[in-house]
């Protein structure tokens, strides 16, 4: 270890630059948190109350939101810190086996800190690394493709306590795997294209007028002919949100422009948490100008000076690259006053990172994260569009909704119609994973057949499809010939494939698992429901289920469904009812047949007696009656 | 009086005065649905979801669903009551509750509303939490095994004391009530025993030392009337009168 790490850090002087980084501002909170959590491995108690006061915020509230997101910590973890990615993909790909060879060789046990604090070695949810995985993140920086060797080559890097900057590159090279592009990840155009046509449509109506530009920003609705021209565009497009819910962005930016606010906001969710889920990562990544040229295309139609992207904390290493991007928008007066020369048009773009919460791709989560909070679902109404960040109203898009509205900006609305169905214009990004030989990015116009899809990624024997991720629908053999459709199987882009060496019970319980670790805990349905479903599959998977257990789920699937705050509540029985229905067989070799068993294992209660003892010879075991 | 307006709730008209929700119109009209977090004296933010009704046909927290006058409530169903029923097994089984030893029984919302809504069984494996005590304070003992995470305390002491001595950490099961101090300690906070946060909480978390049975068992505010009843007692009234008799 080198002497300047071993050295006490000076916690106050980092907290100080951080706030300072952050204007002293009590609503970026989460931000100040993450960024000492990056420079001291943890965020000490003298850390947070330094930040508690000089944020003036109370002590309580600063543990509160430091203790909710699973990627900050009061204790220390180790120097290296890795991460396992635990997506089912991964899992198929021998994650957990990786994972314990891992532990093994450093002598450290999953979850915890090696004694000389050197390495900590732990699972987190899906890092969306699934066409190139298994991944892992160590200090935050994705390594995917792992291989025993590998993991053994990154064994030895920590090991000799090598900085993560003098690693070999090859290992952080996250290639973009896209297999299929269409009109979005074909678009061909150059930063500004859609900012400028967007001026030009306003430009169409009637001759340039200053007080008219000004204007807009007031909400003066009927004074306002250049937005509105793009916001047509945009409804006559038919664009529906491309995150899950299928709102129809049109309407919801109108919405916005018309409620009445003394700001208003465009937010980009790139909290792209949906397990299986990848596209996000690379339009990030490769299509980062269209992403903000419709950012700012959105502010134009709506009034907004301000924009956010709320990027999800396992795609942190692209800050770097994205704040790259911004500078040169800056520069290239495609960002901050007077855009492109128009008086009036100001606009800028900043980028909150997340900390490790599914919850928050949830917009008014996200909307709460974004200031400062816990990243708990609010109660609507009031919905974001009329009281949204900082109870102004407020859009809230997809990273793909809104590349997708800049190319609407350009092309039209009509052009845009014509892509798709009926009911589902455009196209839409697939991530494909899982069992199959070419995983990565598929877009194609919506109404593709799922067997299309399977043909093309050249998958081969396959039992099922999960379909837009745990919260999704998981599709059978039967089923291939629907389609990809708001009509039929929406979906916010996971495309997970299971071939018939799967054990989709195995595959329920790993969602169900994911479901219950990220539940936010505001409502007793979800926080203790999720929590007891997990249970109920473990009693199943360790042989000890019975019929009443299948009942159990069924009910508990009721009073989620019934009461659950929101829609991570609502939908984590899906995983299991969607496979109890399709591969029944699955769930019923594992039962007892006997109508009741109890949970509770007398033998396996002794284990902990048994490792403290150093004994398992038989001895040490009941005798497990049959 | 006429002209107010009102909506249904199991077939039956309640009058509400525009802002108030299903819930708050029921209690002041004398109509009792069951409730948790919700308090009178606070803004409702429905995380227990006992309160749980159909609106129109869909299942909404009654506590924070504005009232209208086109809607049509249900809540007095045996699919609703069953569900309440669920929801109050599910925190008996996520936190440690002995009610014959607990020296709020008797007092306590969540004890109440189990006997009110028919708990007869677990229903649930018990959870088993470790949550230790804090009896640092020289005045009152915090007991978390209790804790139902319904926030009224820390909705009282940050809105009506102005002090935020207590908030949540953690998240999903491992939520938890914390207190805002270095140590961690309640005794190390600015708490005082006349807090309104002392006063609110439903359960036995936030007890004032040394007078936990001052009052017998058995001569509780719930063992006289049951919380149904006891709940419209406590319900504000409109300056008319309205409500049952």
């Amino acid at each position: 270890m080198s002497q300047a790490a071993q050295q006490a850090p000076d916690v106050e002087a980092l907290v100080r630059k951080a706030i300072a980084h952050w204007r002293q501002d009590p609503s970026r909170l989460v931000q100040v948190l993450r960024e000492v959590q990056e420079a001291l491995n943890h965020v000490p108690p003298r850390a947070l109350s330094l930040i508690a006061q000089l944020l003036r915020l109370p002590l309580s509230r600063v543990k509160g939101v430091a203790g909710f997101y699973s990627f900050l910590s009061i204790e220390p973890w180790g120097r290296y810190r890795v991460l396992f990615s635990d997506n089912v993909t991964d899992r198929m790909q021998g994650s957990e086996r990786l994972l314990a060879a891992m532990c093994h060789r450093l002598w450290v046990e999953p979850g915890k800190v090696s004694e000389d604090g050197l390495v900590s070695v732990a699972t987190t949810s899906c890092t969306g690394l699934c066409d190139q995985g298994p991944g892992m993140l160590v200090n935050g920086r994705a390594i995917g493709r792992l291989t025993s060797e590998k993991v053994e080559q990154v064994c030895g890097l920590i090991l000799s306590c090598v900085p993560l900057a003098d690693w070999p590159r090859e290992f952080f090279v996250v290639e973009d795997n896209v297999r299929r592009s269409d009109a979005l990840l074909g678009h061909g155009l150059e930063p500004g294209d859609a900012i400028r046509a967007a001026l030009n449509r306003g430009a169409q109506g009637r001759a340039e007028d200053a007080a008219n530009e000004r204007s807009w920003r007031e909400g003066y609705v009927g004074a306002a002919l250049g937005p509105l021209a793009v916001l047509e565009e945009v409804k006559r497009s038919n664009l529906r949100g491309r995150g899950g819910a299928g709102f129809t962005t049109g309407i919801k930016w109108e919405a916005c422009r018309h409620a009445t606010g003394s700001a208003r906001y465009v937010i980009c969710n790139a909290d792209e948490g949906e397990p299986g889920t990848f596209k996000d990562r690379v339009l990030l990544s490769s299509h980062a100008d269209l992403l903000f040229d419709g950012m700012t295309v959105a502010a134009y139609a709506v009034g907004a000076a301000q924009g956010f992207v709320y990027l999800r904390g396992e795609y942190r290493y692209l800050l770097d690259h994205l704040h790259e991007v911004l500078e040169r928008r800056r520069a290239a007066n495609l960002l901050g006053a007077a855009i492109c020369g128009r008086p009036g048009f100001d606009f800028d773009i900043e980028i909150h990172v997340g900390a490790g919460s599914y919850v928050c791709g949830e917009e008014s989560a996200l909307i709460e994260s974004l200031e400062g909070k816990r990243g708990v679902p609010r109660n609507r109404p009031p919905f974001p569009v009329t009281s949204g960040y900082l109870q102004q109203p407020t859009i809230v898009n997809n990273v793909e909704t809104l590349c997708a509205a800049a190319l609407i900006a350009v092309r039209g609305g009509d052009w845009y119609r014509s892509i798709g169905t009926l009911k589902s214009s455009g196209t839409k990004i697939l991530s494909v994973a899982g069992d199959c030989a070419r995983p990565g990015l598929y877009e194609y116009p919506f109404g593709v057949t799922l067997r299309q899809v399977l043909e093309d990624c050249g998958a081969a024997q396959v039992q099922a499809v999960q379909v837009s991720g745990p919260s999704g629908t998981c599709v059978d053999e039967d089923e291939f010939d629907r389609r990809i459709a708001f009509e039929d199987l929406p979906t916010a882009g996971a495309f997970t494939i299971f071939d018939t060496s799967r054990d989709m019970f195995e595959v329920a319980r790993a969602y169900t698992q994911f479901f219950a670790h990220e539940s936010c805990g505001f409502c007793t349905p979800c926080r203790a429901g999720t929590s007891m479903l997990m249970h109920s599959m473990e009693k199943i998977r360790d042989g000890n289920g019975t019929l009443h257990d299948l009942r159990e789920i069924a009910r508990l699937n009721r009073v989620l469904l019934m009461s659950a705050h929101c829609g991570l509540g609502h939908t984590a029985c899906n995983p299991i009812l969607d496979t109890m229905k399709k591969f029944r067989p699955m769930y019923e070799r594992r039962l007892r047949s006997r109508d009741f068993a109890p949970a509770f294992d007398l033998d396996a209660a002794l284990g902990r007696a048994r490792q403290m003892t150093g004994r398992d010879d038989p001895g040490a075991h009941l005798e497990n009656q049959p | 009086m006429s002209e107010r307006p009102a909506f249904l709730l199991d077939g039956e008209e309640v009058p509400f005065t525009p802002g108030q929700t299903v819930l708050q119109a029921a209690l002041t009209a004398g109509r009792y649905i069951p409730h948790l977090c919700y308090h009178p004296e606070f803004t409702p933010h429905g995380s227990c979801k006992v309160c749980t009704a159909k609106v129109n046909g869909r299942t909404v927290a009654s506590c924070t669903t504005p009232a209208e006058s086109a809607i049509e409530v249900e809540s007095n169903t045996q699919e609703l009551n069953d569900l309440r029923r669920t929801l109050v097994q599910m925190l008996f089984a996520e936190g440690n509750h002995f009610c014959p030893s607990c020296e709020k029984s008797g007092n306590c919302v969540l004890q109440a509303l189990g006997y009110d809504l028919g708990v007869m069984t677990a229903g649930f494996r018990h959870l088993y939490p470790d949550r230790p005590v804090d009896a640092s304070h020289p005045e009152l003992l915090l007991d978390f095994n209790r804790c139902v995470l319904c926030e009224l305390c820390v909705r009282a002491s940050r809105d009506v004391d102005g002090k935020s001595v207590f908030a949540l950490s953690g998240r999903g099961l491992t939520k938890h009530l914390i207190v805002n101090s270095e140590s961690g300690r309640l005794a190390d906070t600015d708490v005082a025993v006349t807090d309104k946060a002392v006063e609110v909480c439903p359960v036995g978390v936030i007890l004032r030392k040394r007078v936990g049975f001052a009052k017998p068992i058995g001569q509780r505010r719930y063992d006289k009337r049951p919380i149904s009843a006891q709940a419209l007692d406590d319900a504000p009234r409109p300056p008319d009168g309205g409500g049952n008799a």
